[in-house]
């Protein structure tokens, strides 16, 4: 399958401080992917990086195989991209935001820009600064998606919306996937919502990835462990350890298995989405905590963005 | 036409949620033979999920025997999951409910009404394989 989006140990550095470093990652086309991590993992970086919004320290990004800022005239069209609180000019109205759009896109399509503002019941004549959170929000999707884009990058689309306005963002956007088949990737770290709308999970902390995959494979590989006290290398000489945790008389595991999972003793639980997202991210912190003064202390200037 | 819900919160993975909701119409004849589930694009617009996981749904009761797409048209039940056992369900429904009415005069709970139904159930599933 072709790739949209493919990354190859991208990093950006600002200053002294790695936003991103050594990202390798491949987004197959027609995906619905979702970008996850903590606030200053370099999500954003990575999207600024893809859509030639920034240029990279080192490495390299290719969207449908061409370079944002070296061939900007054959990607730019190709690309969507909502930013972050999904800006908008306020003193415009909605019917100003469409006209700009259809002068600046060669590939705008009025009709369906037009079509989903009426489906959604926004008034042409109102000022974008005027309408709702959320009817803000469905706007910068509805110009984003009248640019017919093949690969839609949506930075955080979800944080400031109501859970209703959520509902109809999603809709709204799964409506298009169903339409053009276009691919997404968008970053949140909202987990509950990402579960029903995404097929492809890349896990961001730190600065690095730590898990790019298709998610009903994701989920399929990564169990809880619950068994009798004992040392987890046995099993770490096979499977993955994401994380132990140890009492008395108890040993919890989460693993990712590379192969069949057995062993005596070891009751074997299903993963949530939200758990195996979790325990990445702990995983980094417990990695920081154990890292040795000298290397913890660069290790925290990394991390700071 | 059936409607399909999700449960975010109970672990069964969305596409086998579709799965289940599907078969469970079968069986309690709410869909029948010929009958059409909804578009791939009804299920998006309706409960904001990826379309993958409503073809994969469908492809898996395909993959069953129980629907088939037609081109162009959609996607038609073939074989229902009631079988004769349908004529009877009212009259069992009448009759469970009138038991469970008299188990919560007994005052047993809700929870207690359904283990007492499970354990029994399962002892009488034991001595029909015995």
């Amino acid at each position: 399958m072709s790739s949209a989006l493919e990354t190859t140990k991208l990093s950006k550095r600002y200053g002294r401080t790695w936003a991103l470093q050594d990202c390798s990652v491949t987004l197959p086309a027609g995906r619905v992917a979702s970008l996850v991590g903590p606030n200053g993992a370099g999500k954003t970086t990575l999207l600024h990086l893809s859509v030639g919004l920034l240029e990279p320290t080192a490495g390299d990004v290719r969207v449908f195989g061409l370079s944002p800022r070296a061939q900007p005239d054959e990607t730019l069209p190709r690309l969507g991209f909502v930013a972050q609180d999904h800006p908008l000019y306020k003193g415009f109205t909605v019917d100003d935001l469409l006209t700009l759009g259809r002068k600046l896109n060669p590939r705008w399509d009025d009709a369906l820009a037009r079509a989903r503002m009426q489906k959604l019941n926004i008034p042409l004549n109102r000022r974008a600064g005027k309408l709702s959170g959320g009817q803000q929000a469905q706007v910068a999707l509805v110009l984003a998606l009248a640019k017919r884009p093949d690969l839609l990058l949506l930075d955080e689309p979800l944080a400031s919306l109501d859970p209703l306005a959520r509902r109809e963002f999603l809709r709204t956007l799964m409506d298009a996937v169903v339409e053009t088949g276009l691919t997404v990737l968008l970053s949140s770290h909202i987990i509950g919502d990402l579960e029903r709308v995404c097929d492809y999970l890349i896990i961001l902390s730190a600065s690095h990835v730590q898990l790019a995959g298709d998610i009903q494979e994701v989920q399929r590989t990564h169990k809880r462990l619950i068994g009798p006290r004992q040392d987890e290398e046995a099993l770490a000489s096979v499977h993955s350890v994401i994380e132990a945790s140890h009492t008395e008389r108890q040993t919890t595991l989460f693993v990712r298995a590379n192969g069949p999972l057995f062993g005596p003793g070891w009751e074997v639980q299903e993963a949530s989405l939200e758990d195996i997202v979790l325990a990445y991210l702990s995983q980094q912190v417990t990695e920081r905590l154990q890292a040795p003064p000298a290397a913890q202390e660069q290790k925290g200037v990394e991390v700071v963005k | 036409m059936i409607e399909f819900h999700l449960d975010s919160h109970s672990g069964v993975a969305p596409y086998l949620q579709l799965v289940q909701q599907v078969k469970q119409a079968l069986r309690l004849g709410l869909l029948e033979v010929d009958d059409q589930l909804p578009t791939v694009r009804e299920v998006v617009a309706q409960l904001a999920i990826n379309p993958n996981t409503v073809l994969k749904a469908y492809r898996e009761l395909e993959r069953e025997g129980l629907v088939a797409s037609r081109p162009g048209q959609g996607t038609f039940v073939r074989r229902t999951l009631a079988g004769a056992s349908l004529a009877h369900q009212a009259t069992l429904r009448r009759s469970l409910t009138r038991w469970i009415q008299s188990a919560y005069e007994a005052g047993l709970d809700g929870e207690s009404i359904l283990a007492l139904f499970l354990s029994t159930f399962q002892e009488a599933q034991k001595e029909e394989t015995a």
